[in-house]
């Protein structure tokens, strides 16, 4: 059996004790894949991500991330464990009065404390060379540079500490079909160039998610709906599926 | 008739958000002391709030001073005791008047500012990004501006207190022309050193309030541009009504301690 990155075993959440945002889920991520997960606005794929960053408790169920079940962690804990992951944000969430290698170099000042500021400035440098982001841009705040640019430096942050799980919260919302595929680009050979990484990412653009992802899981009212290939979804029968299959390629 | 739920679910709103706001005191002060260490933001945050408020908390001061010093010598010239103005406002300064002015203004300036910044800084995912990097928020975003405002306020309420009475001493002494000698001799006799610092514990106290309070607004600011507006007005609203009216309760928690020491 392969190892997996992340379990979902009969998760149910609810906020209010009434309605169910997630009603029974069940989803294995395997170590090192690119997986995609897709569905309409509030199905849960948003309140599914922030369970496997530990932010949401499961009402019920089991949530195992990298072999540790994050229901009983405590948040000093959780704190220590979310170093192995790195995510990026659809804003891109940069902080704003930092500089753009400032930004990358915070999480390694923050936890890589044996190292000398000349050292993280050194591999903050590196991981902005990794994404694509000329040197002429480092000093620059965010506010500062493109989309894209804050895009890329996004995720030169969330791999600064070389996480074994990367997170894209819907990194193409928003942005021109250029600048779509650019940032679709950028996740697949920095996947690629990861090896044993896992690449997680929430997305409403299935054309991206079906061009990039080894795996996709839609999820509908709080379940998965389907969960394989692409061409798993372009041979599935479920009526919701096929529609959503046929409208989200129309929009491309 | 039916009865109304919504003073019932109010009340137990405010006890909510108070109980959330002693356990965020409580784990920022935990924190503060705790690795790693932010002392480089605490003085980034001193300087915002302490450095940067000088000038206008020396200004507001000055005719404070004049203003309060130029009333007591309205009022008392009726009864012929103007060899009271000086000792009076020196008390009304530096029990009252010094901590409670410089908490509603650095709550107005720098509170406001830090309710609007991490408000910001919700809304723009920034804090859920340093939540998911393993850094502790509490630690790295509230510590820091409570301990600071902690610190500074009673800096500021010494600089307060000092150019209020500059302004005192203008008024009565130069504009007035009462007796220079009899001005300082009635505030030696009068005033002690436990009035000061009387308003240097009440400035202390509402440094952590607005701190605080205007910290947790922030924090928790939900929606967008509205929201960070909406949390930057109730930060700022809620921490002043709270200084004043904590200001009554803690002259009377001060002189109550002075008679059970036998001060009085």
């Amino acid at each position: 059996m392969k190892d997996m990155a992340v379990r979902f075993k009969d998760v149910k959440k609810t906020f209010d004790g009434k309605e169910f945002v997630l009603k029974g889920l069940d989803l294995d991520i395997e170590k090192g894949s690119l997986t995609a997960i897709i569905g309409f606005s509030g199905t849960g794929k948003s309140v599914c991500l922030k369970h496997i960053l530990g932010i949401f408790k499961p009402t019920s169920g089991q949530i195992e991330v990298l072999g540790h079940d994050l229901g009983p962690m405590e948040k000093d804990e959780l704190t220590v464990f979310r170093q192995r992951f790195g995510v990026l944000f659809q804003s891109a969430a940069l902080f704003d009065d930092m500089s753009v290698l400032e930004n990358v170099a915070f999480p390694l000042f923050e936890h890589r404390r044996e190292l000398k500021p000349a050292e993280v400035y050194k591999v903050a440098e590196k991981k902005l060379m990794e994404v694509g982001l000329e040197p002429k841009h480092y000093q620059k705040l965010p506010s500062e540079i493109s989309g894209g640019m804050q895009k890329r430096c996004g995720l030169a942050r969330a791999l600064a500490l070389d996480p074994e799980i990367i997170i894209y919260d819907e990194p193409t919302t928003g942005l021109d079909p250029i600048l779509t595929e650019m940032v679709d680009n950028l996740i697949v050979e920095t996947h690629r160039a990861k090896p044993g990484t896992t690449s997680i990412m929430v997305s409403h653009d299935l054309y991206a998610a079906f061009r990039i992802a080894d795996k996709i899981a839609m999820l509908d009212a709080g379940r998965v709906l389907l969960y394989g290939t692409a061409q798993d979804f372009y041979n599935s029968e479920i009526e919701l599926v096929k529609r959503f299959v046929s409208k989200g390629m129309k929009h491309q | 008739m039916e009865i109304s739920s919504a003073p019932t679910s109010n009340f137990r709103a405010f006890i909510n958000e108070v109980g959330q706001m002693s356990i965020m005191l409580y784990n920022s002060l935990r924190l503060a002391f705790q690795k790693p260490s932010r002392w480089s933001e605490v003085l980034k945050h001193m300087e915002f709030i302490g450095n940067q408020s000088v000038g206008i908390i020396s200004l507001t001061s000055l005719f404070t001073g004049l203003a309060l010093s130029f009333q007591v010598y309205l009022g008392f010239k009726i009864v012929n005791a103007t060899n009271l103005v000086g000792p009076v406002v020196a008390l009304g300064i530096f029990r009252e008047l010094g901590p409670v002015l410089t908490g509603l203004i650095v709550a107005a300036r720098a509170g406001g500012a830090m309710a609007a910044r991490l408000g910001t800084m919700r809304v723009n995912e920034q804090i859920d990004a340093l939540d998911v990097m393993g850094v502790n928020t509490i630690q790295y975003l509230i510590s820091p501006r409570v301990i600071a405002a902690f610190l500074c306020m009673p800096m500021l309420t010494i600089v307060f207190d000092f150019v209020a009475m500059v302004g005192s001493w203008f008024l009565v002494v130069r504009l007035v022309e009462l007796d220079q000698a009899v001005f300082f001799d009635r505030i030696n006799q009068t005033v002690e050193l436990k009035h000061i610092v009387e308003g240097l514990i009440k400035s202390c106290v509402f440094g952590i309030i607005f701190a605080l309070v205007c910290s947790f607004k922030g924090y928790f600011t939900k929606g967008g541009a509205k929201g960070v507006g909406e949390a930057t007005n109730r930060g700022v609203v809620i921490s002043m009504v709270m200084i004043i009216v904590l200001d009554y309760f803690l002259a009377n928690l001060i002189r109550l301690y002075d008679v059970v020491m036998g001060h009085v």
